[in-house]
């Protein structure tokens, strides 16, 4: 009887003790966790999202001769009836100037033409990796992946050289008898295209091939079966099947290329007029921060909706 | 006396005796969807109990909260007296062999036995002792230093067991356990099994779709469906007494009568078929009214095929036509019509060898289909 | 997969391959050129990278770029990690929307935009608490990590999607801590994509004009910076010798990287095929 006691009252402490140490347990976990999720999260917090309102701020600001070149917000509030006023005067003024609005269209214009190019040139080749034996396979997959290694700003370089009066492409055709006089393909639009397709047709390859990949081929054999033919084949079952891929790798193509500053910068030199560009010689030459800051937002803007179809394509398949 | 010696292996019989493992009132939900609804369950110390069901039925949640992966959303779970609910899966006397094996992939067959030991701080001697001992016993020795990858599907998948069994845990928890062998494998995998659990004395539960696994492991079975426990029992009983027409079918296969309890004596009851148009004589009580709405359920091998009248006229007899016959080697199955839309299946050991291609019984014969009073359950469910 | 390609897929392959690497081996051809002009072919010459080696201007922006590269790396798969880690493994949690919208906004934010807000970040932080007190070295770092970090917490979450998450319930049914697990099972298993997130950030951030140029300060010019002041106005040989010898150590080093990997994947097909047949073996 005593026995049986002492071992109740020995159990329930026991538990008890456990359930303490289950508890300070727990905490110690959650605090681990808050950790995992906090450092990083922090840090964007303060380095990536902060700067944002910065921007927004500053682009709502009159632009001044200081440092730095703008005004402080904080006068606004004493100031109530001109808020707005002072508010959109920067964008108004983007929204009036030709120069602004026409670079803007132009850029759209650009990275829409690029994208469409580099599809045209990406599909065949990702279609033919994939089809290709698993050795060399991984070999061409690795010399898809090696230029990304390599410097972005050397192979845009590369292009000068290629492009220029005297460039090879140029000295070549004269060489040959083709032509007499160089052609001028460097600091034109045509340059701008080719050096966006030349650094980018990877970002379009890699997502079709990753999306071709998991395609099951003998669909192509089920289609061939039922008696479509190669070309129906493709319309009908394979571009349907890769559309996740062709977006996917679109959005990646369009995207940076929208706001593309080097290209631009030095195989078009001044006579392309890409936003990118606009902007950085707006901050680093005119010193007109809030407008800088104006043209960064609505380009933002634009490119918001195509980032986040971006974003969501990436979470839906990082579900699957 | 006698008694309680009767049901030393049978401690579920046994009220006095203290259930090892102790769930009660357990639910678990998912957000709005409820994986485990309100359960209760007793195992006993040594039993090879199993958990039965189809995929959704809520048995494997059931297991990963008897292994702490999952919380209770309310409900309390008792291993060997103690509460665990909120005791974390590292601290729970119970090891889980799964499905997967989840074999660590950096480790070798040695490392990944060794692994639950060196986490308790056993002394090195000792795990190099008790690993050899385990890898001896599942018959692994020579492949100890290799990496999982170097294993056969079967090999893999002894050893996840020999590294959840070398921490003697008073649990052994067992997810589809012959899930990824081949249908060979499987069959001498598990008298493997059921030796080692004979051996070693641990309890083991099992998650299984496969109830043919079920039938031939398990001291009882729990059959799950939506969350709830339909049927627990022995195999024989899940077999020959189901409680519901789920069981009767997902056991096994049954041919089912909708019919009303015309008769009910003290020792027999009459049921009234309408399709095929006939009574069904069963040769024990119920206690159910007259008028209630019931089926009966009859497996196939119970049922006699003949193409000779029986001797004794009477109940429990329908007369129909072959519609089909499944040669099946060791046994036939036969399809009959036996009402305006009813088709019975009978299935039939070919005892002799058919004389040519002829078989006794064979298309479009007429056929007599007879069973013993005892052989049909009426269900209520 | 083994079926043929055509023959229009074929010409598809070798035109690509083609448009690749034609300028980048046409680009290495005119480094060996003794021609002060580019395009002249002046005859074989090793003259601009002796240009190259000695110009100490070149060296320091080496460093300096190798400096921020390697602290970019090792805190960008530090916290890339962690940021994969918690997307993965912690299910819901709040907040969680926003997180992995700043994960992976990075990765798709043109340039100018993330150099110019965190420039103006610097500007700003510099007036209300007086740091940054110089933008240089530590900016630049700062700014890379930032980004770099978004590259590796989209490996390391693959990674981590592709690794059951049985193997890390199965350590802590053997009676490890959850911290434990993170040590004994997941980091080792993640290792592999911890350091291609490395290498990732490292080449990255070697990579970088246009951040790097918003938030830098004076005097302190990184490789791209150096590169991009010397190409605007045309082409220089000296740029020439220094692309190929970038070239020449990358190709090196994905050559090297991707032959142990494939010989890698090699030994395990081969294990797992002997594995296979030793049972047939012993069964019959």
């Amino acid at each position: 009887m005593n026995d049986n006691a002492t071992a109740a009252v020995d159990r329930s402490e026991r538990s008890s003790m456990r359930s303490l140490t289950a508890v300070l347990m727990q905490r110690i976990q959650s605090g681990w966790k808050t950790l995992v999720v906090g450092i990083p999260n922090v840090w964007l917090l303060v380095f990536f999202l902060a700067p944002f309102f910065i921007v927004l701020k500053i682009s709502l600001a009159e632009s001044i001769i200081a440092s730095p070149p703008f005004s402080p917000l904080v006068e606004w509030s004493e100031e109530g009836a001109l808020i707005l006023q002072v508010i959109f005067d920067n964008f108004i003024f983007l929204w009036e100037d030709d120069l602004y609005f026409n670079t803007y269209v132009n850029s759209i214009k650009i990275a829409i033409i690029s994208t469409v190019l580099c599809l045209i040139v990406g599909y065949p080749i990702a279609y033919g990796i994939v089809r290709s034996s698993s050795t060399t396979k991984n070999i061409l997959l690795l010399m898809i992946i090696l230029p990304f290694w390599t410097s972005f700003l050397l192979r845009v370089y590369a292009w000068m050289g290629l492009l220029a009066d005297q460039g090879t492409i140029n000295s070549f055709l004269i060489w040959i008898g083709l032509i007499e006089k160089p052609i001028r393909m460097l600091y034109t639009e045509f340059a701008v295209y080719v050096g966006i397709v030349y650094s980018y047709v990877p970002f379009m390859i890699l997502p079709l091939y990753a999306n071709m990949e998991k395609l099951d081929m003998s669909l192509h054999e089920a289609a061939a079966d039922l008696g479509a033919r190669p070309m129906t084949t493709f319309l009908t079952v394979t571009l349907p099947m890769t559309a996740p891929g062709i977006l996917a790798g679109s959005l990646l193509v369009f995207i940076p290329a929208a706001g593309e500053f080097v290209i631009p910068d030095l195989l078009g030199g001044g006579n392309v007029l890409m936003i990118g560009r606009v902007l950085y010689n707006e901050f680093n030459s005119n010193h007109d921060w809030p407008v800088a800051a104006a043209v960064a937002i609505v380009l933002l803007l634009i490119l918001v909706i195509p980032m986040m179809l971006y974003q969501h394509i990436q979470s839906k398949q990082a579900e699957s | 006396m006698s008694q309680q010696a009767d049901n030393q292996d049978r401690p579920w019989l046994d009220p006095d005796a203290e259930p090892f493992i102790k769930v009660q009132g357990v639910t678990k939900k998912f957000g709005p969807f409820t994986a485990v609804d309100n359960v209760d369950l007793q195992i006993y110390r040594g039993e090879l109990f199993c958990l039965l069901g189809g995929s959704g039925c809520g048995k494997t949640t059931l297991l990963r909260m008897l292994a702490g992966f999952e919380t209770p959303t309310s409900g309390t779970i008792y291993i060997d007296g103690a509460e665990m609910s909120q005791v974390p899966p590292y601290e729970r006397p119970v090891n889980m062999m799964f499905q997967s094996y989840a074999l660590f992939p950096h480790m070798t067959v040695e490392q990944n036995v060794a692994y639950g030991l060196k986490r308790d701080g056993v002394a090195k001697a000792d795990i190099a002792m008790r690993v050899s001992e385990m890898l001896k016993m599942v018959e692994l020795t020579p492949f100890s230093k290799r990496k999982p990858h170097q294993l056969s599907g079967g090999q893999r998948q002894r050893v996840a067991l020999a590294r959840a069994l070398v921490k003697q845990p008073k649990v052994l928890l067992l997810d589809e356990p012959l899930g990824a062998l081949d249908k060979r494998l499987r069959e001498q995998t598990q008298f493997e099994l059921m030796n080692i659990q004979d051996q070693l004395g641990i309890t083991f539960v099992v998650v299984t779709h496969d109830q043919e696994e079920a039938m031939t492991l398990s001291t009882r079975i729990a059959v799950m469906d939506e969350g709830r426990f339909v049927q627990i029992g022995t195999p024989t009983e899940i077999y020959e007494s189901p409680d519901t027409r789920f069981v009767a079918d997902f056991i096994g296969s049954a041919n089912m009568f909708e019919g009303r309890i015309v008769e009910n004596g003290a020792d027999h009851v009459v049921v009234r078929v309408s399709d095929p148009r006939i009574e069904f004589f069963i040769d024990h009580g119920m206690s159910i009214k007259e008028g209630t709405k019931v089926w009966i359920a009859v497996r196939p091998e119970k049922i006699k095929i003949s193409k000779n009248a029986p001797t004794e006229s009477g109940a429990n007899q329908i007369q129909g036509t072959v519609l089909g016959v499944g040669y099946l080697g060791n046994l036939s199955t036969y399809r009959v019509q036996a009402g305006s839309a009813k088709v019975v299946d009978v299935t039939h050991p070919n005892q002799s060898r058919p004389k040519g291609d002829r078989h006794a019984v064979d298309w479009d014969d007429q056929v007599y289909l007879s069973w013993d009073p005892s052989s049909a359950v009426v269900l209520t469910k | 997969m083994g079926q043929k390609r055509s023959t229009f897929l074929f010409s598809a392959l070798c035109f690509g391959m083609a448009f690749l690497y034609i300028p980048m081996l046409l680009l290495i051809i005119y480094s060996f050129n003794y021609s002060k002009i580019v395009p002249v072919w002046g005859g074989w010459s090793l003259r601009w990278y002796k240009v190259l080696f000695e110009s100490e201007e070149v060296w320091s922006a080496l460093t300096l770029s190798l400096k921020i590269a390697v602290m970019n790396a090792t805190f960008a798969t530090l916290l890339g990690t962690l940021a994969g880690l918690a997307l993965v493994r912690f299910g819901r949690f709040k907040g969680r929307t926003l997180f992995s919208g700043m994960i992976t906004a990075p990765l798709v934010m043109p340039e100018v935009i993330t150099g110019l807000s965190l420039l103006l970040l610097f500007i700003t932080m510099a007036e209300l608490i007086g740091w940054p007190g110089e933008r240089g070295i530590t900016t630049i770092t700062i700014a890379h990590i930032t980004f770099s970090m978004a590259y590796v917490a989209v490996i390391i979450q693959s990674r981590l999607a592709g690794m059951a998450q049985d193997l890390e319930e199965a350590a802590m049914d053997l009676g490890s801590k959850p911290i434990r697990v993170l040590v004994d099972i997941t980091l080792p298993l993640l290792a592999p994509g911890m350091v291609a997130g490395w290498l990732l950030a490292f080449t990255l951030s070697l990579d970088d004009l246009v951040i790097a140029s918003f938030v830098t300060g004076p005097g302190a010019n990184t490789l791209p910076i150096l590169i991009y002041s010397r190409i605007r106005l045309g082409l220089r040989p000296d740029i020439n010798a220094l692309a190929t010898i970038i070239i020449v150590v990358v190709t090196i080093g994905v050559i090297i990287a991707g032959y142990l990997m494939l010989r890698q994947q090699k030994q395990r097909e081969r294990d797992m095929q002997m594995a296979a047949q030793e049972v047939v073996k012993l069964d019959a």
